[in-house]
């Protein structure tokens, strides 16, 4: 006993001296941290690229009830994405992306569950909890389906634009929705960011639910248990995390700003 | 606690399981031992440097003799020789960007970093191996995989890519702008996603496994240099490749799909591409976040090498340790701010130039450090001239005289005359490209015996150094004068301008020195491979170093010592210490066994020094 204290408190003076992990963290907790300060970077890359772009085109300067769509200037984007399902034609600005966004932080607090329960070795907690954050994910990338989908469809009026088609400029061409060289709403490095950056991050979201589901039918299976700890649970719960945040910049700079 | 527990315990199994005889596969090709994947790192760099540099050849040749056929080379080349026995114009472009390309990403990036990080950090401080072998493992074959890519581009009909190896674009993004613009973009970009992954996944494991396996006693204080370099050279290529990466997406989009994140108002034989707004600019700012940390990704581990060699073989302790950690730390600071100084002529604010022309000049003060830290090392040293010490000093050479040369284009006032000219070549190729080969060839050199287990022959290793450093100043340092002429870089051809006529013969001297340079590489490479089979037998510790690898069995198993990993008490570099028997005190002697060389400070600590040993089996037992 006398001596198991004094090695742990030894062990305090000298965290950094070696023979032990100096965080109290395991290399696959640490690898996962280094991996998300990568990716920060290249979210932040990109977002960077995107206020760059966006702010060499010109803004709209009138009172924002007389806004209509043009190519001339950056679009407000309150005006963009202001549908909801099913209710064709209402004007609701940013409800849909709101709900989207608070189901993807509901996912990150059921994600906190399933790691507490784990802490606990409460097999069946980390499952439930699990599970629900899978669902939230799932929710979100399939809301975010619907919002890709209405945004290339389009919607109201269509846009009077100078038109690239099949090798010819077409004048006064009328377009509707978005594509990547085209798009109803601005100029084309609009829709081109959006689907840039939101598909990036919903690439990252989809990866997040693969690891997910491997990790739930691992808790399923055991296999965390027979190890002694759910270490697991808590690295994708780092990554999840990680997804979550980055969506609030990226719901902040396309949505709010 | 649980966690470590677990993790001491699987260290233990893993010693136990790798005693087993492994199959060929899993022993050579798809290794998990670090030391193998180190060599695999090796050998295929060694490769791509003699592509490389074989591609240089080609258009030095054209430079340098534009008057004379090349009919002869037409069995390799085919159709790229012209009717007239030319160089094609395009593929002389190809060259270049696959030259440097292959030279900065493939050798000096993963055949340099990846070699000596693999095959040094666990050796030097006392672990098994990587915290994650099987990562480790994949870190190599992507490598494999974007390698296969990259050559499979040199053979295609388009010819590879061919708008620099900084691939700006328009040039780059319109694949009718040229014919390198086509597929071989496409398989660049293809090539270099894999790469990305290979360093991240290297990159991670390095760092977490100098956080997290230390023996006992390495402090980060006790670190080598060498791993001090490789952990901030890993923590650079974390920071800024996953910008190349946003930066080569977004490039990889308005290529094949359409976008204009880059492209704005361009006209293609007349006619107006549909590409609005984006900014060609943004692109070089993304590119240079990344690019600028390169070449310290490049040259850090040449001097973490060259710290630990040049101490090694003057027999004394490196000049200024803190403070070398101190300038590596402050260079990866720095590296991050100061991209923009490649920029200086795309129409920025003055203003604005002249922060990165102060941000700039400030990188000089911790690279001085380091250069005179290495001269006072030098200094009244018991220098042993070793090959791997040649190279070493003559990386100091080639950092002093390629850094002044920084001097010049660092400020924006004399980068309008200099920018994009034979100076901006010569200063570079010496002060990244040959100070951070002669790094690789020296670790090369030094750990050969730890590698193989035999020695390479020191008298050719006299002559590849002497061969290859005369030749590298003869090459770089004639380049200075037709860049300050103004002589565009990447031209095809001198002689179409008057100006540049009276160039001539300087071109052809730094052609044949070319030659001669390259013919010293083959030296090199027979010493190389003759040695792994037919070399002298290696002792233990054939340069008396004081590192911890030379404790190691001469051919190290996977788990790399047989027994009880050894404690660390003491720093690497006690090196003719006054007092002590012999001129070296490697690094697990404890203090209680060099009573006669201990500084008072030392003879205090070794009360401690039981302390550890006792924890040691204390921790042990709990677990049982």
């Amino acid at each position: 006993m006398e001596t198991t204290a004094s090695a742990v408190q030894n062990s305090q003076k000298n965290l950094w001296g070696g023979g032990m992990e100096p965080m109290k963290v395991s290399y696959g907790k640490l690898m996962m941290w280094f991996f998300l300060l990568s990716d920060a970077f290249t979210f932040s890359a990109l977002l960077v690229s995107y206020g760059l772009v966006r702010y060499s085109h010109a803004a709209f300067t009138g009172d924002p009830d007389t806004f209509v769509f043009s190519v001339q200037y950056w679009p407000i984007p309150e005006k963009v994405f202001d549908g909801i399902p099913f209710l064709h034609g209402v004007h609701v600005p940013l409800v849909f992306v709101g709900i989207m966004t608070f189901v993807l932080i509901l996912s990150s607090v059921t994600m906190v569950l399933a790691v507490e329960a784990g802490h606990r070795m409460d097999r069946k907690g980390v499952e439930k909890w699990m599970l629900w954050t899978i669902l939230g994910g799932i929710i979100f990338l399939s809301c975010q389906a619907w919002e890709w989908t209405h945004f290339i469809v389009g919607t109201g009026t269509p846009t009077i634009a100078d038109a690239f088609i099949n090798g010819t400029w077409v004048e006064g061409f009328e377009v509707l929705g978005a594509n990547l060289t085209i798009n109803q709403y601005g100029p084309p490095d609009f829709a081109d960011f959006f689907f840039f950056i939101t598909g990036f991050h919903g690439f990252h979201v989809f990866s997040g639910i693969l690891i997910n589901c491997l990790v739930f039918y691992n808790v399923g299976l055991g296999t965390y248990e027979l190890r002694g700890h759910y270490e697991m649970v808590e690295k994708v719960g780092l990554y999840w995390h990680f997804v979550d945040l980055v969506w609030v910049f990226v719901f902040t700079f396309f949505y709010l700003v | 606690m649980a966690t470590a527990d677990i993790h001491i315990a699987e260290d233990i199994h893993h010693g136990d399981h790798h005693d087993q005889q492994q199959s060929f596969v899993t022993k050579y090709i798809f290794s998990q031992d670090h030391k193998t994947i180190a060599k695999q790192f090796l050998i295929t760099g060694i490769f791509w440097a003699l592509m490389g540099g074989l591609m240089s050849l080609v258009f030095r040749l054209q430079l340098g003799f534009p008057e004379a056929t090349l009919e002869w080379l037409r069995p390799i080349f085919g159709g790229w020789i012209t009717e007239s026995g030319k160089l094609d114009p395009e593929f002389y472009l190809a060259m270049v960007t696959m030259h440097g390309t292959i030279m900065i990403f493939f050798v000096l990036t993963a055949g340099l970093s990846g070699t000596f990080s693999n095959f040094l950090i666990p050796l030097q401080i006392g672990a098994r191996d990587m915290a994650s072998g099987f990562m480790n493992m994949l870190s190599y074959w992507f490598f494999f995989l974007s390698s296969v890519v990259m050559f499979i581009s040199l053979f295609i009909e388009t010819g590879p890519a061919s708008g620099g190896w900084v691939i700006y674009p328009p040039l780059s993004a319109l694949p009718q702008a040229m014919s390198g613009s086509g597929l071989g973009m496409t398989m660049w970009l293809i090539a270099m996603v894999f790469f990305i992954v290979s360093t991240m996944l290297g990159g991670i494991n390095y760092i977490t496994t100098i956080i997290n396996l230390r023996t006992r006693g390495m402090s980060f204080t006790r670190l080598p240099l060498t791993i001090w370099a490789f952990l901030l050279t890993a923590t650079l290529a974390l920071l800024s490749f996953p910008v190349l990466v946003a930066a080569v997406l977004l490039l990889i989009f308005d290529r094949s799909f359409g976008t204009s994140f880059y492209l704005s108002d361009i006209y293609i034989g007349g006619e107006a591409l549909p590409n609005s707004g984006g900014s060609p600019i943004l692109f070089q700012h993304l590119f240079w976040f990344l690019g600028h940390p390169e070449v310290y990704i490049v040259i850090l581990p040449a001097l973490g090498i060259t710290s630990e060699i040049i101490s090694t073989n003057s027999r004394k302790p490196i000049f200024g340790y803190m403070a070398m950690i101190g300038s590596l730390i402050a260079i990866t600071l720095l590296s991050f701010v100061v991209w923009a100084h490649h920029m200086f002529v795309t129409g920025m604010n003055p203003f604005l130039g002249s922060v990165f022309v102060l941000l700039t000049f400030i990188i000089a003060v911790p690279s001085a450090v380091k250069v005179f830290n290495y001269l006072t090392t030098l200094w009244r040293g018991n220098i042993i001239f070793t090959p791997a010490m040649l190279f070493s000093i003559g990386l100091v050479s080639f950092f002093i005289t390629g850094g002044v040369t920084g001097l010049f284009l660092g400020n924006a006032a004399l980068d309008i005359q200099l920018h994009d000219t034979y100076f901006v070549v010569a200063h570079f190729h010496i002060v990244m490209g040959s100070a951070a080969f002669f790094g690789m060839v020296a670790g090369v050199y030094h750990w050969f015996p730890k590698m193989f287990g035999r020695m390479m022959d020191a008298r050719l290793g006299y002559i590849h150094f002497w061969m290859s450093f005369v030749g590298i100043y003869s090459v770089f340092f004639p380049m200075h004068y037709i860049g300050i002429a103004g002589f565009p870089r990447r031209y095809y051809s001198f002689t179409n301008f008057d100006a540049f006529n009276s160039y001539t013969d300087l071109n052809a001297l730094i052609t044949i020195a070319a030659f001669i340079t390259m013919a010293a590489q083959f030296i090199f490479l027979f010493n190389f491979f003759y040695s792994i089979f037919r070399g002298r037998k290696a002792p233990q510790n054939p340069w008396r170093s004081n590192t911890l690898e030379w404790t190691a069995p001469i051919n190290p198993e996977h788990g790399n010592w047989p027994g009880e990993i050894p404690t660390v008490y003491r720093w690497p570099y006690d090196y003719s210490k006054p007092g002590a028997k012999e001129d070296f005190i490697p690094q697990n002697i404890p203090f209680s066994e060099t009573s006669e060389s201990n500084l008072p400070n030392e003879t205090e600590s070794i009360k401690l020094e039981g302390f550890d040993k006792k924890d040691a089996i204390v921790v042990d037992d709990t677990e049982e």
